[in-house]
């Protein structure tokens, strides 16, 4: 068991499907187990992709 | 008469006074979300219906109004992806009849004990007298078993493959620590069979699915791969966050309009193409795959999971002999059609009328997730 922070909130939380998990990881919780660890990398990857969507968008339409 | 609450704005950052949520705040980011939308409506040429799986989703896509945000040529209509939904009256009868003896403390999830069976729910059970419990988490109705070793706690195990490994660990808990007074009724359903049986309906309209992120997160969308080769239709593992969503539906939408049968991911911060091996090998160790009722839809073959003859000892269903009850839906409801995407909420005539979160009359007016309590809650009811 450990200590997860949801947004301000510390609840017990079950690692027993996340052996692998270290302090300050992202998780996924649901009904008291965390069932994986978040890939920030991927996280902040699926980001760019849609800024660079949003300004191919941009870029005919002259901007807003 | 309109519902009350009307959508948050997009932007909605974390409560005042906490920090935002890291990975939750950014994918509500208005202005990306108003920028994905336009990509669809620049890439979309015709008609397409999808269907979101999970009623997470559902809920989601209500309450921000991306259905209204979307091209007109996009409809999205609603899977059977809500467990309190899909569990069947006969079920709930067993729950109500385990949850009437004197010697048990009953435990659910809180939005089970409004669900109606064929006479009650769980809360007429509780004031009447029955001791039943809304709980968090499975482990702790093994902790109140420990608690109270005079009394037979049970738990109602619904839920899709998300809440399946939570489920099955409090089996394993209970067993690890010699607690014999712990027993769970069972009702659990996968989605990759209800697919199935959509796209097996000769009335299915469906052309392309957006996944159900956190089934996926502990399935794997491996298992989706033979359901593309029979079916060829495009499908989008996709997150609950309004960007997540926008992002599911264009890479559908581009699927389609270039007519490509493949499965994508568009949650990969949560979703790994094997998913959690770990958590699959728990589940198989104490399920096995089981015919599953679904509540106004039928019985889907090998679309369930029940404990294996091993854990018998924690068998709610065999302690207390209810495995002979069985109950008969009211044909008023059409919840069967809208959760396989045939109807919608508002084309059912008892919707907002009959019908209401207060005075159900099936399980998707009473579930947080069902697709008839967020057509309500969000305002899409008009009273002639």
């Amino acid at each position: 068991m450990a200590d997860v922070d949801f947004g301000g909130v510390l609840r017990e939380v079950c690692l027993d499907y996340v052996p692998e998990a270290k302090v300050g990881d992202y998780c996924l919780v649901h009904v008291g187990f965390a069932l994986n660890l978040l890939s920030e990398s991927e996280a902040q990857e699926t980001l760019s992709l849609l800024q660079e969507i949003a300004q191919l968008e941009q870029e005919p339409s002259g901007g807003e | 008469m309109k519902a009350a609450n009307p959508a948050p704005p997009l932007a909605a950052q974390a409560t005042p006074g906490r920090p935002p949520m890291k990975y939750v705040s950014e994918y509500r980011n208005e202005a990306l979300v108003g920028r994905v939308i336009d990509e669809i409506r620049q890439t979309v040429t015709r008609l397409w219906t999808l269907m979101e799986i999970c009623g997470g989703q559902t809920h989601a896509i209500i309450r921000y109004g991306l259905d209204q945000l979307l091209p007109s040529e996009i409809e999205l209509v609603h899977g059977p992806g809500c467990p309190v939904c899909v569990t069947p009256l006969e079920l709930i009868d067993k729950a109500l009849a385990i949850a009437s003896r004197p010697e048990v403390i009953f435990c659910s999830y809180g939005d089970m004990l409004r669900v109606p069976g064929t006479g009650r729910d769980l809360f007429s059970v509780k004031a009447a007298g029955g001791d039943v419990r809304v709980v968090y988490s499975p482990l702790d109705a093994v902790e109140l078993a420990r608690a109270h070793p005079d009394r037979q706690v049970v738990f109602f195990a619904i839920g899709f493959e998300t809440t399946a490994p939570p489920n099955v660990m409090s089996v394993l808990h209970a067993r690890a620590l010699g607690v014999t007074n712990y027993s769970v009724l069972v009702s659990h359903v996968r989605v990759p069979p209800a697919i199935s049986a959509i796209l097996s309906d000769p009335s299915c309209r469906v052309q392309g699915f957006l996944l159900a992120g956190h089934v996926c997160t502990v399935m794997g969308y491996h298992e989706y791969v033979p359901l593309l080769e029979k079916f060829r239709i495009p499908m989008v593992v996709t997150g609950f966050e309004p960007l997540d969503l926008a992002r599911g539906i264009l890479e559908t939408v581009r699927l389609l309009e270039t007519g490509k049968i493949e499965i994508t991911n568009a949650y990969s911060r949560a979703v790994t193409m094997d998913g959690n091996r770990q958590a699959q090998q728990v589940i198989h160790e104490v399920f096995q795959e089981c015919d599953r009722k679904w509540r106004g839809i039928g019985t889907i073959p090998a679309s369930g999971w029940c404990l294996r003859p091993e854990f018998e000892a924690f068998d709610a269903e065999s302690i207390f002999d209810v495995q002979g009850i069985i109950a008969e839906e009211s044909p008023m409801c059409i919840a069967g059609q809208v959760l396989q995407g045939i109807k919608k909420p508002n084309d059912c005539p008892a919707f907002g009328k009959d019908c209401v979160p207060e005075h159900p009359l099936g399980a998707t007016m009473v579930s947080s997730e069902g697709a008839c309590a967020a057509y309500y809650r969000y305002g899409r009811v008009t009273i002639r």
